[in-house]
């Protein structure tokens, strides 16, 4: 069991301590590396390197958004933030306290929740949808009728009627309503953190217009700050004041949503924006803009990941892992271009010191 | 006394409350036809059983040397008579108290063993479960008559070593299943939301696991009364469970295979009663698990 | 029917009864498919249009009953079954799933699974078949053909397992090709590359392609046409281009608008309010009316027709016009 190891450093209130510029979450060389089965035993032991070094802060009160492909390491990421795994190298500071150090992990649990994808396997099935939500404020001692009166004013924040849905179960409810129950649980112990992995992918197009629009109501009414994972472009557009590309493990880039979107710095990004479809049929895309699918991140590629797939690919990229790269104030790349004297040809030439 | 001054928090709208799971079972259930005659019949036993002195006939241990292995229509003993001269009717009627007995009591408590077992288990994984899971494999990899003929032979004959031995052979059984059942639904999101609430164990358990696993592992556990009840008269078949003269379904078959030259149909009749029984288990658990199906 | 129409639907409804409620998945649906056109039908979860899509091959559960008229390269579908059915299966028509994974089998490699379906429609030697397999490997592009041929499907990554499928789809030579959101379950750089590819495929074979999507980007990359489907009916059809430029039923609209890429710089999005109908209770008149901003009193009523907007622009809207 935990217990608590030190005192709070003040009587502020966990995420209030660090003031408003202090990042609320600081991620410092996050390493996640899973044993691959049938491995290890007379045989090479292999490790699939989901997260592979990642560092990365989420500002108060902001959205960030994560895209990247499958393999890319987003979820992993979202279930290390989370505490459901835990991370094989590497520090999550909350408000600049040491998530299992200074600031224990029963708190740091209160602060960050999360919502899944897929809306029916995240809720049980035998729970009615306001003993699901009241579930966890029941964990944490608030009494059970206060903990039934938060969940329904929930769900009418939500959007569903108390007195329809209180006392339905999940399978009673379209997918759209299944996922409202959820963010509706996120927030019902009122976290200053809210982890969206994949929330509005499996809706409909029209649903999902709707519970965006609900999620920007709840961020603004709640004060929330928004880990945004997607692979869909556009919504992270739409969503994230900053962005985040992962590719095998790795950010390859991050940056705020103009940087990323206007100024794309890493190859691996414009081709990603590339591979978007054209909503106008006359400007079809005519060449994809990456061939191949992505590599197995049991095996990466040496040096630059990208490498094997970039149009811009030279030696160099082979040998030279590059690290992110300051581009500008908000906007950091993970590529030889970007890395002034790095033996890419097209890298910038090395500023005079 | 403390005076309440606090406001109570305002009392949750009443809500429209959906049927609940069990109902949805219930009623699932009832549209199945099978599985209704075979719960018709198990009632149909168990009540034969409880009220077997009024409706015996005869005394189910009275014989007669005149009366031996009377066929099947005789008057005043409609099922005939055994080698001893007893009316098989009223023993196959008493039969069933002793048969449903051994049966049924050792699945529900084999049920409560192996589920804990299993679930533990399973909401553990790792080392926990592979010790557990690896001592369990023990005891499965016996074939179970074998298990409960070598239990009941060192524990010695009897009632209550029969249904001791009965038991141990069920508990890896039910154990697995719970395990497998446990280790599905620990993956699944729900769980891992409970987990990020700061939930302890042992609440996760309470509330988010065991709704979903118990209905699957009971389903199995209902199919094992079947089992425990050819198990328990092959124990009495060999001697190692009910003891003459009491009347026991394994056991009259036992006694009466001498006779199966003379009066085959009245000697087939206490297999007849247990392949009915076991059946009818087994149908209704069939039944059960399609009822518990939510999607169906 | 005219020479060239390769598919043709005619008041296509199919009903599914898996308990008391029948559900009416597919509420007098027409469609025509031209050789060597691609018609994308659009539209959300319930919309039926999966279900309209498999009624061409006839692929539903036991007990689903399909009526209207359904005529595939001169083959009247509805009278086929049995062993002329399966002919026409993979032959003529053939599909592409949305999970590869599921509709291959685990147990052959792919290799094997190619030559199994070239030999049960031809009579050909093994090695020709095999030599056929290599082609088609060769023609979807899959790296290193001869290798990939002997793989099972969970040695290859999603990308190029759906390649996989349609090579094998296109094994027989088909004149039809059903695509069931084929590149719904692929990431991003791999589904344009999916879509690119059968769009090639498409124009290289003549193909008629019927693509069933729900998203409006990938029915825009691939389509000649597109029909829009809602509550079982399709409420819309026409030119990709003038369904994107100039929607005209106020669904087809919703969606248009609804769409993300609109809202830069607004920090809402426009959305259509309310859900899809119950199928198994669908209300009278237009099924879209409850949530349409235009509806009167006439569209609770009778269920509009689809009527030409223009040549080959048809809408189900009584407002229209």
């Amino acid at each position: 069991m935990i217990s608590v190891v030190e005192q709070p450093s003040s009587d502020l209130a966990v995420g209030e301590r660090g003031g408003p510029a202090q990042p609320l979450i600081s991620v410092r060389g996050l390493v996640k590396h899973f044993p691959v089965k049938g491995t290890g035993f007379l045989k090479p032991k292999k490790v699939v390197r989901a997260v592979d070094g990642v560092d990365f802060d989420i500002l108060k009160g902001e959205t960030l958004g994560v895209v990247g492909e499958s393999g890319c390491g987003k979820s992993t990421t979202a279930r290390l933030l989370m505490q459901l795994m835990s991370a094989n190298e590497g520090d999550i500071l909350f408000d600049g306290e040491k998530v299992g150090g200074a600031l224990p992990l029963a708190d740091y649990r209160r602060q960050v929740q999360m919502v899944f994808q897929d809306s029916y396997a995240s809720l049980n099935p035998r729970l009615t949808i306001e003993e699901t939500i009241a579930f966890a404020p029941k964990v944490h001692g608030v009494p059970a009728q206060t903990a039934m009166a938060r969940a329904h004013d929930l769900l009418h924040r939500v959007g569903l009627e108390p007195s329809r849905f209180a006392g339905r179960y999940p399978h009673e409810l379209s997918g759209g309503q299944r996922q409202r129950v959820n963010i509706a649980r996120a927030l019902a112990l009122e976290p200053r953190l809210v982890i969206l992995d994949e929330a509005v992918s499996a809706l409909d197009k029209s649903v999902e217009a709707q519970v965006l629009n609900l999620l920007l109501d709840l961020k603004r009414d709640f004060g929330l700050t928004y880990l945004f994972i997607s692979h869909d472009l556009n919504v992270v557009r739409f969503m994230c004041e900053r962005v985040m590309v992962m590719y095998l493990g790795k950010v390859a880039e991050i940056g705020s949503r103009y940087a990323i979107f206007e100024e794309t710095r890493h190859p691996y990004s414009s081709a990603l924006l590339a591979s978007m479809p054209k909503m106008d049929p006359s400007e079809r895309t005519l060449e994809p803009p990456l061939s191949g699918d992505p590599p197995n991140p049991i095996d990466p590629p040496p040096g630059c990941r990208f490498h094997t797939r970039c149009a811009f690919a030279e030696p160099v990229c082979s040998e030279k892992t590059p690290g992110l790269a300051t581009v500008s104030a908000a906007h950091s790349a993970a590529c030889l271009m970007s890395v002034p004297g790095s033996g890419h040809s097209r890298a910038p030439v090395m500023a005079e010191a | 006394m403390a005076v309440a001054s606090v406001d109570l928090p305002v009392s949750p709208a009443p809500a429209v409350k959906s049927p609940g799971f069990w109902s949805g079972v219930v009623r699932r259930l009832c549209r199945d036809p099978v599985a209704l005659v075979a719960l018709g019949l198990i009632v149909a036993i168990v009540l034969i059983a409880i009220f077997a002195p009024y409706i015996a006939p005869n005394d189910p241990s009275r014989g007669s040397m005149v009366r031996r292995l009377r066929p099947i229509g005789t008057a005043g003993y409609p099922l005939g008579t055994d080698d001893l001269g007893r009316d098989m009717l009223s023993r196959l009627i008493y039969g069933a108290r002793l048969s449903l007995i051994m049966g049924v009591v050792p699945v529900p408590i084999a049920f409560l063993i192996g589920s804990t077992i299993g679930i533990i288990a399973g909401y553990a994984g790792g080392v926990v479960n592979t010790l557990i899971m690896r001592t369990v494999d023990v005891f499965y990899a016996f074939p179970s008559v074998l298990l409960a003929v070598a239990l009941s032979g060192a524990l010695g004959s009897g009632l209550t070593n029969a249904l001791v031995s009965l038991t141990v052979v069920f508990i890896p059984q039910i154990a697995r299943v719970a395990e497998s059942v446990t280790t599905q639904v620990r993956k699944l999101d729900y769980v891992d939301a409970a987990r990020a609430s700061g939930a302890p164990a042992l609440t996760i358990i309470r509330v988010h696991i065991l709704g979903n696993v118990l209905g699957p592992i009971f389903v199995f556990a209902t199919s094992l009364i079947s089992v425990s009840m050819i198990l328990a008269s092959g124990l009495s078949f060999l001697g190692l469970g009910v003891r003459p003269p009491d009347a026991e379904w394994g056991l009259m078959l036992n006694t009466l295979r001498t006779a199966i030259y003379n009066s085959p149909f009245v000697a087939a009749l206490p297999g007849v009663m247990i392949f009915i029984t076991s059946i009818c288990f087994n149908l209704f658990s069939d039944g059960l698990r399609s009822a518990m199906d939510v999607k169906s | 029917m005219t020479e060239e129409t390769m598919i043709d639907i005619r008041n296509l409804s199919v009903t599914f009864r898996p308990g008391r409620k029948p559900v009416k998945a597919v509420n007098g649906v027409s469609l025509s498919v031209k050789a060597g056109e691609v018609v994308a039908l659009l539209g959300e979860s319930g919309s039926g249009k999966s279900v309209t899509m498999r009624s061409l091959l006839k692929l539903h559960p036991k007990g689903t009953l399909i009526e209207g008229a359904i005529d595939v390269a001169g083959h009247d579908v509805m009278q086929l079954s049995g062993r002329a059915l399966s002919d026409m299966r993979g032959a003529t028509v053939s599909m592409v799933f949305q999970e590869p994974r599921l509709a291959l089998d685990p147990v052959y490699t792919l290799g094997q699974q190619i030559e199994e379906t070239i030999m049960r429609h031809e009579k050909i030697s093994r090695s020709a078949a095999a030599a056929r397999a290599l082609a088609l490997f060769e023609k979807v592009r899959i790296p290193s053909p001869e290798r990939r041929l002997k793989n099972y499907p969970h040695e290859m990554s999603g990308g190029m397992l759906q390649r996989s499928m349609i090579a094998m789809a296109l094994a027989c030579n088909p004149k039809v090709l059903l695509a069931d959101e084929p590149t719904t379950a692929l990431d991003a750089t791999v589904q344009i590359q999916i879509l690119l590819l059968i769009r090639e495929l498409q124009k290289e074979y003549g193909l008629s392609v019927i693509f069933v999507t729900h998203d409006i980007g990938v029915a825009a990359e691939v389509a000649d046409r597109i029909a829009v489907m809602y509550a079982g009916r399709i409420v819309e059809e026409g030119p990709a281009v003038e369904i994107i430029r100039n929607p005209k039923h106020p669904y087809t609209k919703g969606l248009l608008g609804a769409r993300v890429e609109l809202a830069h710089g607004r920090d809402r999005l426009i959305t259509i309010p309310g859900a899809p109908p119950d199928l198994t209770a669908m209300p009278p008149g237009c099924a879209f009316a409850p949530r349409c901003p235009q509806a009167t009193d006439i569209c609770r009523v009778d269920v509009p027709a689809l009527t030409a907007a223009s040549v080959d622009h048809s809408v189900g809207c009584v407002h229209y016009g």
